[in-house]
């Protein structure tokens, strides 16, 4: 099971991990990215997403590719929401699983990592202030 | 050409119209966007995606291309 994209919704980590489920599995991880309250010393109250959508899915697909290519055998399902999220509110949701736990644990941290460089989804900043800005860099 | 977040607030669009003649590279196309907005807050060198791949300053364009400027992500 590999699989990716880009949602206009809530993310449902339940799903998700019942996505990569297998009776071949042992070792099942998940991450969940959500919205803090500060950044760089300014106080967030929620964070407006947008994406290149077509190509953010397209991408992600990629990412999944190489994934499969470097740990052989392991399920990934992640998705990357858009709009406006709430404090608390998750924006991405990555579940690997493998027969074992160090694929499974390596193979989160790639796709989390490589999605940060890589995937058109950009981030604009709402300020307990009322002011809003751009994100400039992954962060 | 495609135009997201912060670039597409320095440009005032989400999508331009640029004239421009065959074989043109994406170093062209990104001096052309350079020179139409001048005042606009936009790098030197953004990143560029040709038909939703990251495109290299050399690339030449053909006329059916989906071309898109790219703001430093910030996904996650």
């Amino acid at each position: 099971m590999m699989r990716a994209a880009i949602v206009n919704r809530p993310l449902d980590a339940t799903a998700l991990l019942a996505e990569v489920a297998s009776d071949a599995h042992g070792a099942t991880t998940l991450f969940v990215g959500t919205v803090r309250n500060v950044n760089s010393g300014r106080a967030v109250s929620g964070i407006e997403y947008s994406a290149y959508d077509a190509m953010a899915t397209v991408e992600l697909q990629r990412i999944l590719d190489e994934t499969a290519l470097r740990f052989t055998d392991v399920s990934v399902v992640v998705e990357h929401r858009v709009g406006t999220l709430a404090l608390q509110e998750a924006s991405v949701i990555i579940a690997t699983a493998h027969a074992h736990r160090a694929p499974a644990l390596d193979a989160q941290r790639y796709v989390i990592e490589e999605l940060k460089k890589r995937v058109p989804v950009w981030k604009r900043e709402h300020y307990t202030d009322g002011t809003r800005e751009w994100v400039g860099a992954a962060s | 050409m495609l135009l997201f977040a912060s670039y597409a607030d320095a440009l005032g669009a989400s999508e331009i119209v640029l004239d421009v003649p065959e074989g043109t590279t994406v170093r062209d196309l990104v001096t052309a966007v350079r020179a139409r907005a001048p005042h606009a807050a936009l790098p030197p060198h953004p990143l560029v995606a040709v038909n939703q791949a990251y495109a290299g300053p050399d690339d030449v364009l053909t006329l059916s291309d989906e071309v898109a400027l790219i703001p430093p992500v910030a996904g996650g």
